[in-house]
C-alpha cells in the first residue's frame, strides 16, 4: 500500500500511508482509537475507497472496488464484531456466499478444507456443530477459516483478542503462527502492547492517521517505547495510594437471580466499602452482566438483600438507584448506555432528563443540556464536533468518557463500572483509570467488573472471581495472583 | 467500469432535511408520468391540472386547506406514533372512533350550547385515544405484533360503524345509512370564506404544539428515546412501556381529532366514508415529513393538492383519479428510498477489472 489517504469530511482518517507485508510476515498494526488503523484495513479489504494511492498485491497494482475483490485477490479480514448466522451450522455459515458456478465450494470440498486446516493450523471445528452453541474462540475460527477457505493468502484481524480468554488467544496465536510458517501474511491491529510484542514480528504504529513508525519486533522495543509512540507523549500509569475504609456502600446478602435465559446469579455475598474498588474477574458470560444489571437496578433479585450505603433497597430500579447515588456505567457503551442516534448532549443527559436544571415542569432546558454537555468534553477532554454531534459518530474512547462524565458529574458514592477499558486505548484507558481512583480517593466505592486481569490487578484493593453465576473466592489485592485467580475463573475450587 | 457504492456518513447535512422530501416527490412524479402517458394524455398538461387545477379560485384553496386538515391530523397521529415505534397503522379507525364520538356529542340535545364543540373535542380525542389503546396495551403487556392489530382495528371500527348506520343510529329523518345531523351550535365556525372552518386553524396550531411536545418536553424526549433504543431508554430509568402507552394515546388522539374536525366542520354528521382513507394517508405524509410535525403542514398540504388536483385532471385529460392514489403510493417508496442518503453518501468509483 502506498501514499493511501482518506478525508471524511474535514476529518483526515488516513494520510499518506505506507505500508508493506510479506509472505510468512505477522505485521502488529498499533495505534490509539481513531488513529486511522481500521480505516486503513477498511480500504484493503474494499469497504472504503481511497481518495489517494495505489495497492500493489504481488508486485501487481491492483483495483479493490469491493470485498468480493478483495476475496479474489486473497485478502481475507476478520471483523471485531463476527458476520456469522447463529442458528446455521458452521459447515452452512462457511458455504453463505460462496462463489457460484466454477470453482463452487461443495459441502465435500468445505469439510475437506476444514480437516485441513485442523491438520495445518490447529483450527478444529466441527462441520455439523450450530454457530450459535459455538465459544467466542470458536466463532472466530469460523471467521478464519472462512477466509482461509476462500483463498486468503492475507488475512487481517481486528482486535481479535479483545473478547478472547486467555487460553483461547494462545490457541489464537499458535494458529497465526502455523499459517505464517506457510506463507501466509498476517495484520494484528490490538490494544493490547504484550501481546504485539510476543506474536508479531514487525510492527507498524499509526497517529492521526499516519504511519509514524515501523520497525521490526527484534526484542528491542520495549511496551513503554510502543505506548510513547502510540500516544506521542510518556505515559504516566496512575498511582494507588492507601485510602482510609469507610463504611459500607454496597452490600449484597445472599442474592441469587431468576434465569430466563440468562445467567442466574448464586447466593451472591459481597461488600464494597468507601475508599475501596472491588474487582470482579471472570470469563465473559459468568455472570457479570448480570451482577453490574442486577446494582444498576435493571435486573430485580429473586431473594436475598441488597443495601446501599446502609439502606435496604426492597424494590430496585434505575431511578431508585440513581437516587441512592449509585453512578452506574453499562457494558454497552451504545447498547445500553447512550443512544446513538441522539445527540450527544441528549445522550449525555439521558439519566437526569427529568430533573433540574436539565426540565422543569417538564420542560426541557436545552440550554442547561448544552451547557452541561459543554463541560464535560471540556472537563474530560471529548474528542467530538460537538455537544450537537450525533452519539454514534464518537469513538468507542470518546463514548466512554463521555459516559463516565456523565456518571460522575452526579457525585455518585458507588459505581458500578463494567468493562470501562475494552475497546479503547491506553490514552483513554489510562484516562478512565485514574478516573476510577479519584473517585476512590475522595472516599467513594467502585464495583470494578473486567476482563480484563492486569487492569483489575493495578486498581483494585480486592479481587472477587466470578464462576457460573457464583462467588468463588473474595481476596484482598496482596493475596491474589494471576495464577490463583485464573484457577478460580477456570472454575476449579480452592481447598481451604 | 464504473461502479457505485454507499459510505456511510459521519453527520447529515440539514439541507437535506428539505431536499430529500422534494427529490422523493419529484421522483415519484417522474415514474408516475410513464403511467400518465399510458392513459394516452400529454404529460405537463396532466400534471398541470393536478396542480394548478386548486390555485384557481379562492374556492380551490379554501377547498385544499379543508382537505389538508384531516392529513394534518393524521400525519401528526402517525409521526407521535412512530417516534416511539408503535407502529399505528391505525390512524383511519382511531379517526373513526372521534368522529362518532363527536357525532353523538354534537348530537345530545341536554348540553348546553356553549359547550358543544369542546366537549365534542375531548371525546373525539378520548375515542381515538382509547382505540389506540387497545393494541399499544395488547404490544406492551403480551407482545402482540402492533402493525396486525392496529390495521385489523380500522376494519373492526369501520363495520361496527356501518352496522350502527344501517339499523340503531340511522338517521330517522332522511332513512340513508347516516347518522341524525348535529346540532347547529355543535357546527364548527367558518373563518373566511365558504367552507374554511375552525378545525383546520386548530390542526395547524396542533402541529406547531405537536412538535414543541416532542423536541421541547421531556415527554417528547421519552418518546423519541424509548423509539431509538428502548434498552437504553429503560437503562436511564424510563418506563419503556408507559412511555410507549402515552405515545400511542397522544396519536390516537390526534387522529381523533380528525374525526371531529370531518363531522364538525364539514359533514356534520357520521357516514360510513367520514375517513376516505386519511389514516392511510397519514402513514405516507408523516414519513415524507420524517416524522417531524412541522413538515407534516406542507407534506398534507401536497396531499391535498393532488388529491384534489386529480378530479380536474381526470375530467380534462381522461387520466383516472386513481393517479393521485399512485402518486402517494410512489412517493412513500422513493421517501423510503431516500432516506439512506441521510446515513449514507453515494460515491462514484473507476474501476478497472480486478486482477487474479
Amino acid at each position: 500500500m502506498r501514499g493511501i489517504s482518506k478525508s471524511f469530511g474535514a476529518v483526515a482518517a488516513c494520510r499518506g500511508v505506507d505500508l508493506a507485508l510479506a509472505e510468512g510476515d505477522i505485521l502488529g498494526l498499533l495505534g490509539e482509537n481513531g488513529a486511522g488503523k481500521t480505516t486503513l484495513m477498511n480500504i484493503l479489504f474494499g469497504t472504503y475507497a481511497a481518495d489517494a494511492g495505489t495497492i500493489a498485491i504481488d508486485g501487481r497494482e491492483v483495483s479493490i472496488a469491493d470485498s468480493a475483490d478483495a476475496l479474489k485477490l486473497g485478502v481475507g479480514m476478520v471483523h471485531q464484531h463476527f458476520h456469522l448466522v447463529p442458528k446455521h451450522t458452521v459447515l452452512e455459515n462457511l458455504l453463505v456466499g460462496r462463489p457460484g458456478r466454477s470453482g463452487a465450494l461443495t459441502k465435500r470440498k468445505v469439510i475437506d478444507a476444514l480437516a485441513a486446516l485442523g491438520r495445518d493450523f490447529h483450527i478444529n471445528l466441527d462441520p455439523h456443530a450450530p454457530v450459535a452453541r459455538l465459544s467466542i474462540g470458536e466463532q472466530q475460527r469460523v471467521e478464519i477459516a472462512k477466509a482461509l477457505i476462500r483463498g486468503a493468502r492475507i488475512l487481517i484481524l481486528d482486535e481479535p483478542t479483545a473478547t478472547l480468554t486467555p487460553r483461547e488467544a494462545q490457541g489464537l496465536f499458535r494458529a497465526l503462527r502455523a499459517m505464517t510458517a506457510k506463507g501466509i501474511g498476517v495484520i494484528f491491529i490490538s490494544h493490547k502492547l504484550g501481546e504485539v510484542l510476543e506474536l508479531t514480528n514487525r510492527i507498524a504504529v499509526m497517529r492521526h492517521g499516519a504511519l509514524v513508525a515501523e520497525r521490526g519486533n527484534d526484542g528491542a522495543l520495549s511496551k513503554a517505547e510502543l505506548a510513547r509512540l502510540m500516544c506521542g507523549r510518556e505515559l504516566d500509569p496512575p498511582q494507588k495510594p492507601k485510602v482510609a475504609l469507610g463504611p459500607a456502600l454496597l452490600e449484597l446478602g445472599h442474592v441469587s437471580t431468576a434465569g430466563n435465559g440468562r445467567v442466574a446469579l448464586r447466593e451472591v455475598s459481597l461488600g464494597v466499602r468507601a475508599g475501596e474498588i472491588l474487582g470482579i474477574a471472570g470469563v465473559s458470560g459468568n455472570g457479570q452482566r448480570e451482577l453490574a444489571d442486577l446494582v444498576a437496578g435493571v435486573l430485580a433479585p429473586e431473594s436475598g438483600t441488597i443495601a446501599v450505603s446502609g439502606e435496604m433497597v426492597l424494590d430496585p430500579s434505575p431511578r431508585r438507584m440513581q437516587a441512592l447515588k449509585v453512578g452506574r456505567v453499562p457494558e454497552d457503551r451504545l447498547a445500553t448506555g447512550m443512544i446513538s442516534s441522539l445527540s450527544l448532549a441528549e445522550s449525555m443527559a439521558l439519566p437526569w432528563i427529568t430533573k433540574a436544571p436539565f426540565s422543569r415542569g417538564g420542560v426541557l432546558d436545552r440550554g442547561a443540556i448544552r451547557r452541561f454537555a459543554e463541560s464535560q468534553i471540556q472537563g474530560f477532554d471529548i474528542r467530538t464536533s460537538g455537544p450537537e454531534a450525533r452519539t454514534g459518530t464518537l469513538s468507542g474512547g470518546n463514548l466512554q468518557k463521555a459516559l463516565l462524565a456523565r456518571e460522575l458529574a452526579m457525585q455518585p458514592r458507588l459505581l458500578v463500572a463494567a468493562q470501562p477499558t475494552r475497546g479503547i486505548d491506553i490514552g483513554a484507558t489510562e484516562f478512565v483509570h485514574r478516573q476510577l481512583l479519584e473517585l476512590r480517593a475522595r472516599g467513594g466505592a467502585v464495583l470494578l467488573i473486567s476482563e480484563d486481569l492486569e487492569e483489575l490487578f493495578a486498581l483494585s484493593d480486592r479481587i472477587a472471581v466470578l464462576y457460573s453465576g457464583r462467588i468463588m473466592a473474595d481476596l484482598p489485592i496482596e493475596r491474589a495472583t494471576v495464577e490463583r485467580v485464573g484457577l478460580l475463573m477456570a472454575g476449579v475450587e480452592e481447598r481451604p | 467500469m464504473i461502479r457505485l457504492r454507499l459510505e456511510r456518513r459521519t453527520d447529515t447535512p440539514v439541507w437535506m432535511q428539505i431536499v430529500l422530501p422534494i427529490a422523493a416527490v419529484v421522483l415519484a412524479l417522474l415514474i408516475c408520468s410513464v403511467l400518465v402517458a399510458m392513459a394516452g394524455a400529454p404529460v405537463l398538461d396532466a400534471y398541470s391540472y393536478l396542480f394548478l387545477s386548486t390555485f384557481q379560485t379562492f374556492y380551490d384553496v379554501q377547498d385544499t386547506l379543508v382537505k389538508a386538515s384531516p392529513l394534518i391530523w393524521t400525519g401528526l397521529a402517525v409521526a407521535v406514533a412512530f417516534r416511539a415505534k408503535f407502529w399505528n397503522i391505525g390512524a383511519e379507525g382511531q379517526l373513526i372512533a372521534g368522529a362518532m364520538a363527536s357525532a353523538f356529542i354534537g348530537q345530545r340535545a341536554f348540553l348546553p350550547e356553549i359547550t358543544l364543540i369542546p366537549l365534542m373535542l375531548l371525546g373525539a380525542m378520548a375515542a381515538g385515544a382509547a382505540w389506540a389503546l387497545i393494541p399499544a396495551l395488547l404490544k406492551v403487556k403480551l407482545k402482540v405484533d402492533d402493525v396486525v392489530t392496529t390495521l385489523l382495528a380500522n376494519s373492526i371500527m369501520l363495520y361496527g360503524l356501518m352496522a350502527l348506520l344501517e339499523g340503531p343510529w340511522k338517521d330517522p329523518v332522511s332513512n340513508y345509512p347516516n347518522s341524525p345531523v348535529i346540532r347547529e351550535a355543535a357546527q364548527f365556525p367558518i373563518l373566511i370564506g365558504d367552507t374554511l372552518h375552525m378545525g383546520v386553524a386548530i390542526s395547524i396550531i396542533a402541529a406547531i404544539i405537536v412538535w414543541w411536545l416532542m423536541e421541547r418536553t421531556t415527554t417528547g424526549f421519552a418518546i423519541k428515546a424509548v423509539g431509538a433504543n428502548p434498552q437504553a431508554a429503560s437503562y436511564a430509568g424510563f418506563s419503556v412501556g408507559k412511555v410507549m402507552l402515552t405515545a400511542a394515546a397522544i396519536s390516537g388522539a390526534l387522529a381523533g381529532l380528525a374525526g371531529a374536525g370531518e363531522v364538525g366542520g364539514i359533514r356534520y354528521q357520521v357516514v360510513s366514508d367520514v375517513s376516505s382513507g386519511y389514516g392511510y394517508a397519514g402513514i405516507v405524509i408523516a414519513t415524507l415529513a420524517d416524522l417531524n410535525p412541522l413538515g407534516v403542514i406542507p407534506a398534507a398540504l401536497f396531499f391535498a393538492v393532488i388529491m384534489n388536483g386529480a378530479d380536474a385532471m381526470s375530467r380534462e385529460t381522461g387520466v383516472p383519479v386513481y393517479l393521485a392514489n399512485v402518486i402517494q403510493g410512489v412517493a412513500l417508496l422513493t421517501m423510503v428510498a431516500g432516506r439512506l442518503f441521510t446515513l449514507y453518501r453515494l460515491r462514484i468509483t473507476r474501476r478497472e477489472v480486478a486482477h487474479g
